[in-house]
């Protein structure tokens, strides 16, 4: 349908005004909320996904995207079921204990959240077993966890030992990231993926929610 | 000798392009979209309006930063600093912060939504953080020429626990000498510095060929910025 397409671009082009406008165009034509979800803004945020990590376009740009996705939930909210907007699963997120470095995970949370994803941030400074805990509570599927510092980094090990403990290893996938994290690191402490950066987050998470059974 | 400055915002004020740079933008070839130009105004806006930069430095001997280096004992068994520090002239610790409020304000854009000017204002503060660290190893340059204790030849680069094979816990033993808590730096449990916006380091003053190494210790596998090359480069340049 050309309106979602429309939407789409307008959401690459991170036109927040034209996004909600064309949202609510689509809404009054009967669209189904979940096809202009589908078709129109997490394609279009598909999109701007995949250029960020061919750096065609730089970290401004997706934001002003992720406003303009904002923009178009909100007006879709009100005819989803129960007022909510459905997930294609749901991610704990969190910087581990002891952390408070916060913007590289709010990234990710914004990205995540362009792709479909419910993301349920716990902020920083998140005790292992609290990532467990709402994980439990919400079923996800995911737990993310980000450390910018070396000391913080044994927090994420205790994440992924708590998890095998609670026998949910197979049922809570584990990603991490940050600047002093590596592929080596999520390999040696038995983590699920590792991202460099938050568009690379997407695509692990979405490999990650492809194999959960 | 200790010294503590206030820092005005002129002396921190981080340029638009580097901003841009430090969220990904490659060599300006022409002027960023209105809307993100619109974001920077607003982030270096209010970047403006909310910091209150300090800096604190105090000057050590060879000797006792031998022992505040070691701290917990946790560094790597070679590094660039351990080589380069016994070789210094001169040797300060130091701490800046571009101050609370801009943190605060970082947290309640994020809050909000408003992810854009956001960002902007954080990598802006983390420049800001930089410049105030320059300033701060001017004013100890500064003080040592007063002193008349400056070869004309001495360069001078700061380094940091957390980089180069210095471990982060580093930081306990600097904060027990610096005291840094009068300009309002405070260390947690973990060694991350509140505010989160804040430098700490030594600065290291010797004849330029001290401060040249190759980047080949096992850490720098991981190092994905390799700053330590343009570090060099720029004393090169600037004819140390």
């Amino acid at each position: 349908m050309e309106i979602l397409q429309h939407i789409s671009e307008q959401l690459q082009k991170g036109e927040d005004g034209d996004v909600r406008r064309l949202t609510q165009s689509a809404v009054d034509q009967e669209i189904t909320a979940q096809k202009i979800l589908r078709d129109g803004l997490i394609a279009g945020m598909t999109v701007v996904g995949e250029r960020f990590r061919d750096h065609e376009i730089f970290l401004p740009d997706v934001l002003l995207a992720a406003k303009a996705m904002t923009g178009g939930l909100e007006v879709l909210q009100p005819h989803m079921i129960g007022g909510r907007v459905p997930s294609i699963g749901k991610v704990v997120l969190g910087t581990v204990k002891g952390d408070l470095h916060d913007i590289g995970k709010n990234l990710v949370g914004i990205m995540l959240q362009g792709a479909g994803y419910e993301v349920i941030d716990l902020g920083h400074d998140v005790a292992p077993e609290r990532f467990l805990e709402a994980a439990r509570e919400q079923g996800a599927a995911v737990i993310g966890m980000s450390a910018l510092l070396t000391t913080t980094m044994p927090a994420m090990r205790r994440v992924v030992d708590l998890l095998a403990e609670a026998d949910l290893k197979g049922d809570v996938r584990t990603i991490i990231g940050g600047a002093p994290v590596s592929q080596d690191f999520a390999d040696e402490i038995g983590a699920d993926a590792y991202a460099y950066d938050a568009a690379h987050a997407v695509e692990q998470v979405k490999a990650l929610t492809r194999r959960t059974p | 000798m200790r010294e503590r400055l206030a820092i005005a915002y002129e002396e921190i004020a981080p340029g638009r392009e580097a901003v841009l740079r430090a969220m990904g933008r490659g060599a300006a070839k022409s002027p960023p979209d209105p809307r993100v130009a619109d974001a920077l105004d607003e982030a270096l806006g209010r970047m403006a309006e909310r910091a209150a930069s300090q800096g604190v430095w105090l000057e050590v001997t060879s000797e006792q930063f031998r022992g505040i280096y070691e701290g917990r004992g946790e560094n790597e068994a070679a590094s660039p600093l351990a080589m380069i520090f016994p070789r210094s002239a001169h040797l300060a610790l130091f701490a800046v912060t571009v101050g609370k409020a801009v943190s605060r304000e970082i947290d309640r854009l994020f809050e909000r939504g408003d992810f854009v000017v956001g960002a902007m204002l954080d990598a802006a503060a983390s420049e800001a953080a930089e410049h105030a660290a320059s300033r701060t190893e001017k004013d100890f340059r500064d003080a040592l020429q007063r002193r008349a204790r400056l070869q004309p030849s001495t360069c001078f680069l700061r380094y940091s626990p957390g980089y180069c094979g210095w471990h982060i816990s580093g930081q306990e033993a600097l904060f027990a000498h610096l005291q840094p808590e009068d300009i309002g730096v405070t260390l947690t449990e973990s060694f991350l510095m509140e505010p989160l916006k804040s430098i700490s380091g030594v600065i290291v003053g010797g004849p330029r060929r001290i401060h040249e190494f190759d980047n080949d210790y096992a850490f720098c596998r991981q190092c994905q910025t390799a700053e330590c090359r343009q570090r060099i480069r720029s004393l090169r340049r600037a004819g140390g």
